[in-house]
């Protein structure tokens, strides 16, 4: 789960980090408020859950609340494409108007969770203000990593020696190891699973994080109703949130050949094995373990409303899923919801002989198939791909 | 041989919940040695003729169990997963789905130096069908006793990539789900290790999924130390960058953790990667004709 900046900024307060005085404002009156309120130089910021934003046009310094809430006025309602929106873009419905800062130099700050050694890692970078993951492709060197053993928790002696790495000295590092040890404990008590300040400015005699983005363990929001609160549910993909409410996994794509499949592993190779046989997916579903009746019916109504849908494969390996009650809910939901693209059904595992004579007797146009190649080949040959 | 386990696994069900009584039951049907459950609270009563106790230690003492399943929700899981290696129990397959990543940080970390195999979570377990050991939720119809190993990170893609291999006549010693989570008690390299000294074991299936670099990991490993055919399949060529597909581990972030890269890294180093999900087993058949 990602937040917006402004959240994300109140966070780092709450958690003893300063950051420069801002507002959240929706109306160019109340960016020129907010403007006249903080004083000076100010920078207005499209609050979006996305990166690069600044090369969009989505952050703008001005110089009073006048041009503050010109800057509002053009900010507000407009569709703001950076290389992580995608083509559609975001629409911007609120602005983040923040004090300036003096900017001495920039640099990349990130904590996370690292795979490869079952620890949390924090990344330093001279870098700042850049896009990462070009300097991390480009020139790897500049990015400095530390280990951190999460049973003892960061130590300043590591943040210190980071620090000096990235050219921090006197006041200025020990600003430094203090935000790392605020960071660090936001990151464990929060469950974030990716803490990211970039850039993270020198100014005076200390930092300052100019940008933060903050994500978060889904799987651990039960215990932080705080921070599920931060959920913004214009950023999400619609769709996405109506399937979870079904317990279902859902990813939108942009083909026209529906999935419904129980199981990630199968649900991804399903998609892998349309597109082989000629097909695009128009998207991913995992029906999950506990696939019955009701929850084939949902998805089903999910996989229809998309328009561009012209065929849907149901491939079903039953372990805990039995597959007659997921015949069950194909034969309810097809007079239900009324499926009338064509659809091919795949069923093999626990009860899949009983799961087929339902389908066949079931008088529906179903098409069986046996196996994946065949499952793959029928549906494409089905939508005419 | 196998690994993992022995004919002389002795299964305890953590979390004897709905769930946890109907896997006992499959397992106890296949042919296991299921020995009891726990779930506190419930110490003292019995569910399908079973003992439950409050505490693992109480059960280990009891029933002499070795091996445990755990099905406790998320909250708990990581608890159930501590408790079973503090009272002994030498392998553990966490079944449990979403759990927190700080928590499975807690286990990994605690669990450095312990002399046991924590499998999982969000894993279908493991399933030896020579031994009629069924640790976890894997449908047994569908396996044959044999000399392929394995492992994989889907459930219900590593019972596609079974069921074609017994339909192709090729059984199993051992089949490993290790689970879809970014943080798993056992890895493909560990897994990897254990088929190679397995004299039961002649060749191994390897299924990976975006996300990660574990597949790439595994590569290395087999390229140095693997003299055993090794085959793989990788899900989600068609997955979309910056999005997590199902579970929590699969997710290309930074343009990192493709299909594309970690099937590149397993050519480099001999593993033939099956071109479709349709073709695990005739990968294998092909890379060891004479592997039954």
């Amino acid at each position: 789960m990602n937040v917006h900046e402004y959240q994300a900024k109140a966070l780092l307060r709450e958690f003893g980090i300063e950051v420069p005085p801002g507002r959240l404002v929706t109306t160019p009156l109340e960016a020129e408020q907010a403007a006249r309120d903080i004083g000076g130089v100010v920078v207005v910021k499209a609050q979006v859950h996305a990166g690069g934003r600044g090369k969009a046009g989505g952050i703008k310094v001005v110089k009073t609340p006048e041009q503050a809430s010109q800057t509002a006025e053009e900010m507000i309602g407009m569709r703001l494409v950076t290389k992580q929106t995608g083509a559609e873009g975001k629409v911007v419905r609120r602005l983040y108007v923040e004090a300036g800062s003096k900017i001495e130099g920039e640099l990349y700050l990130a904590l996370l969770v690292d795979r490869a050694t079952q620890n949390i890692a924090i990344l330093g970078s001279t870098a700042g203000g850049m896009d990462i993951e070009e300097v991390a492709h480009a020139t790897p060197e500049k990015i400095l990593t530390v280990q951190v053993d999460p049973l003892v928790g960061v130590c300043d002696f590591q943040s210190r020696a980071l620090g000096k790495k990235l050219g921090l000295t006197g006041k200025r590092n020990d600003s430094f190891v203090s935000l790392v040890r605020n960071l660090y404990r936001l990151f464990v008590e929060k469950d974030v699973s990716l803490a990211e300040v970039n850039p993270l400015v020198i100014s005076g005699d200390g930092v300052i994080p100019l940008d933060c983005k903050l994500n978060f363990d889904d799987n651990a929001m039960y215990r932080h109703k705080d921070v599920s609160a931060l959920r913004d549910p214009d950023e999400e993909d619609a769709r996405e949130a109506e399937a979870a409410k079904y317990d279902l996994n859902w990813v939108s794509l942009d083909g026209n050949i529906g999935c419904m499949v129980n199981g990630a592993g199968l649900a991804m190779a399903t998609m892998d094995i349309i597109q082989y046989a000629g097909g695009k997916p128009a998207n991913f579903l995992d029906l999950g373990g506990g696939a019955d009746a009701e929850r084939v019916a949902h998805a089903f109504r999910l996989i229809l409303a998309d328009k561009n849908v012209k065929g849907i494969l149901v491939n079903i390996f039953g372990g805990i899923v039995l597959c007659d009650r997921v015949a069950e809910g194909i034969i309810a939901a097809a007079k239900t919801v009324g499926v009338k693209v064509p659809l091919v059904v795949r069923l093999d595992g626990t009860n899949a002989e009983k799961g087929r004579q339902m389908l066949a007797s079931s008088g529906l146009d179903i098409t069986p198939a046996d196996g994946m190649k065949d499952a793959g080949e029928k549906i494409v040959r089905a939508v005419g791909a | 041989m196998s690994i993992l386990v022995t004919s002389d696994t002795k299964l305890l069900i953590q979390g004897m919940g709905k769930t946890g009584q109907l896997h006992a039951g499959l397992s106890l049907e296949f042919g296991t040695k299921v020995v009891g459950g726990v779930t506190p609270g419930r110490g003292g009563t019995e569910a399908l003729g079973l003992p439950v106790y409050d505490t693992v230690r109480e059960a280990v003492k009891d029933t002499g169990a070795n091996a445990s399943v755990v099905f406790v929700p998320a909250p708990g899981a990581a608890d159930a997963i501590l408790e079973a290696a503090d009272a002994g129990i030498s392998v553990v397959c966490a079944i449990t789905e979403g759990v927190p990543v700080r928590d499975m940080l807690r286990v990994r970390a605690a669990l450095r130096g312990w002399k046991g195999r924590l499998i999982g979570p969000n894993c279908p377990g493991l399933l030896d069908p020579g031994k009629k050991v069924r640790i976890g939720i894997a449908p047994y119809s569908i396996f044959k006793v044999g000399s392929v190993g394995v492992v994989s990170r889907s459930g219900t893609l590593t019972y596609e990539a079974v069921h074609q291999l017994s339909r192709l006549g090729i059984g199993q010693s051992t089949c490993v789900g290790i689970g879809g989570d970014p943080i798993p008690g056992t890895s493909f390299v560990d897994t990897l290790r254990l088929f190679q000294a397995d004299a039961a074991t002649k060749a191994v299936v390897m299924i990976g999924e975006i996300g990660g670099s574990a597949e790439e990991e595994a590569a290395e490993y087999v390229a140095a130390e693997m003299n055993k055919p090794v085959v793989a399949f990788i899900a989600g060529v068609t997955a979309p960058s910056g999005k997590r597909m199902g579970h929590a581990g699969a997710i290309i972030s930074g343009g990192k953790g493709t299909a594309e890269g970690k099937r590149k890294a397993l050519e480099k180093a001999g593993i033939p990667v099956a071109a479709s999900p349709a073709l695990i087993g005739e990968t294998l058949a092909q890379a060891a004709p004479n592997v039954r």
